[in-house]
């Protein structure tokens, strides 16, 4: 599998990156969950690692925190080792994990006070930053019920919360919005946009193209435990084209007059689907779709359905790997 | 989407965090967050009544069973069974609420909390200890409603007040260190059940292979000998010293000699396999 390297290589400006990863593994067993991963974020950025389940975020993101043992290659955050300093690691970073890391049978602000005491922060301060949090992230009405009576959205806030107790300089989010509704997934993008305002660096993990679209500075792919990509999401949007025209023949033997008709009137190659009869067009406007229709009327070919889409995770990974993105268990 | 940040100031901002980061945890920093950590057990145990059940029933069931179906055939009558059974209940309580320790740390661990425990930089031994720190409340409830329910049979410990009360601290200490090997089976088993399975393997051998309900005297050679090494029988016998005749005995030192070991054995070990724990 080739690395694509779109991103430019980062400055060398003397500053220490936020974190630097080379050759990053981890097996369990036979499989190599990740294999070989390198990275560097700079500060003050928000990276999103994009793949899907099974690709080895999660577990590339344990290792960064330290709550996973690295079996080769080597990371540093802020230039700290972080196999043999772990805990100069932890000093630095705040984590939020894929399912809420708050002690379900506590309250909103116990929870929140806990974790400041555990981290030197004394008594009568510990209050004073669980009440300003809870009001930051919109919990105060609910900061003495019990969690257990929390909405999904209102856990994740929480937990995000929970990680900036101690203003860390680096944030790691883990799927931060998978199941959440719309309209709360859009709150929690709001969220995180201020975490950089505060001078955080953030690295997230997301299986959603338009959502590392929306929030990271710079984007890494990940497939099978490896890098398959990086750059901006412009340059990785450029690679798949702005928008998708899915087109289903009425004959799915037609398939390769299609191919020569869409090659002829737009000048690129078609993506053929598993799915019998169906292609995909990657556009760099939305209103080449009507070249492309004209060139299969043109060419004597009927469709049976047409829709013009989003570039998906899905096109990406075609795109970028030739094959469509499998679903494997995770860790 | 591109945002406008300022490098050199975030770069400035890191480098003064690393630079103010602590490379280890002091001793005192290790009793805060464990009492911060006792502080949250208890939280839960105010909230969870219902896991006070056994602590409350168990002293009662097994003092009026045990005395009304072994006092005849053991020492005559149940009344003379009482000072020789009482301190026996007592450990054997103390006992079984240790393994309680054990089993609530697996469930705990399996939460998402202790990921976020894991992340901090705290010592390690906290989220261990701390639940453990909580228990010593369960502990001292098993052991008083022990000489509660005796005191209501008829027994009369002739070491007064300060004698049981001698008998339960004694109790309570033992049962916080024994609690040690249940933590450390609780972060090597792979479910709570199983925690419960091998601590019921310890458990028994432990508290019916002493002299907690027979007499020492009538057992086979082979087996007195185990039982009179057993910890089990130096703590029952420094109970029944300390709460019948106020006594002092050399049993204690045992007793306080084996907690020390067993404190000394499986904390570290209960730690090590905490942190190698995915």
């Amino acid at each position: 599998m080739s690395i694509t390297e779109l991103g430019r290589t980062a400055p060398s400006s003397g500053t220490e990156p936020a974190v630097l990863a080379e050759g990053l593994v981890k097996a369990f067993g036979d499989h190599r969950a990740v294999d070989g991963i390198d990275l560097e974020i700079r500060p003050g950025e928000i990276f999103g690692v994009l793949g899907p389940n099974g690709a080895g975020k999660t577990t590339m993101l344990r290792m960064l925190a330290t709550l996973l043992a690295i079996d080769a290659g080597r990371a540093e955050i802020f230039g700290v080792d972080v196999a043999g300093r772990p805990h100069v690691i932890r000093q630095l970073i705040g984590v939020t994990g894929q399912y809420a890391s708050v002690d379900e049978q506590l309250t909103a602000r116990e929870n929140l006070r806990l974790f400041a005491r555990l981290q030197r922060i004394p008594a009568p301060s510990a209050r004073r930053i669980a009440a300003d949090l809870l009001g930051r992230f919109g919990l105060e009405e609910a900061a003495d019920k019990p969690i257990a009576h929390f909405s999904g959205g209102m856990r994740r806030r929480l937990d995000l919360a929970a990680s900036l107790i101690t203003k860390p300089p680096l944030i790691f989010l883990d799927e931060p919005t998978t199941g959440l509704d719309p309209r709360t997934r859009g709150q929690m993008w709001d969220t995180i946009r201020g975490l950089i305002t505060d001078g955080c660096t953030v690295l997230l993990t997301t299986q959603y193209l338009d959502e590392a679209d929306q929030l990271a500075d710079r984007i890494a792919v990940i497939d099978h435990g490896r890098k398959v990509a990086e750059g901006t999401p412009d340059e990785l949007k450029t690679m798949v084209g702005a928008s998708t025209l899915q087109l289903m023949l009425a004959e799915p033997g037609e398939v390769p007059a299609a191919v020569e008709a869409v090659r002829r009137g737009l000048g690129s190659e078609p993506v053929l689907s598993p799915e019998k009869g169906r292609l995909n067009v990657a556009l760099d406007q939305a209103d080449m779709a009507a070249d492309v229709l004209i060139a299969l009327r043109t060419a004597g070919i009927s469709i049976s359905s047409v829709s013009v889409a989003k570039p998906s995770l899905d096109e990406v990974f075609l795109a970028l790997t030739g094959h469509e993105t499998e679903t494997e268990e995770t860790r | 989407m591109s945002t406008t940040t300022a490098p050199v100031r975030q770069a400035v901002r890191a480098a003064e965090r690393v630079a103010a980061t602590r490379r280890h945890v002091s001793v005192g920093e290790t009793l805060g967050q464990t009492l911060a950590m006792a502080w949250r057990a208890a939280k839960k145990m105010r909230r969870n009544p219902e896991q006070f059940f056994d602590v409350a029933l168990q002293p009662v069931l097994f003092t009026a069973m045990f005395a009304y179906i072994f006092g005849g055939a053991i020492a005559g009558d149940v009344q003379s069974y009482l000072p020789l059974m009482i301190p026996g209940i007592l450990a054997q309580t103390v006992l079984t609420t240790c393994m309680v320790t054990g089993v609530q740390l697996r469930e705990d661990m399996e939460k998402g909390v202790f990921d976020r425990f894991k992340s901090l930089p705290i010592a390690r031994i906290a989220p261990l200890a701390g639940p453990m720190v909580a228990d010593l409340l369960r502990y001292a409830i098993a052991a008083t409603l022990t000489f509660a329910m005796g005191l209501l049979m008829g027994y009369r410990p002739g070491g007064g007040v300060a004698g049981v009360l001698g008998a339960i601290l004694l109790a309570i200490l033992t049962g916080w260190s024994l609690a040690w090997v249940f933590t450390w089976v609780g972060t090597i088993a792979r479910s709570a059940g199983g925690v419960h399975g091998i601590s019921m393997m310890i458990l028994f051998p432990l508290t019916f292979l002493s002299n907690a309900f027979v007499p020492v005297e009538t057992l086979p050679g082979w087996l007195a000998s185990f039982v009179r090494i057993n910890p089990v029988s130096h703590l029952v016998t420094a109970a029944r010293d300390l709460a019948n005749h106020a006594q002092v005995s050399g049993a204690v030192a045992w007793t306080l000699l084996a907690c020390l070991v067993v404190v000394a054995v499986f904390a570290p070990l209960s730690v090590r396999s905490y942190k190698r724990h995915i």
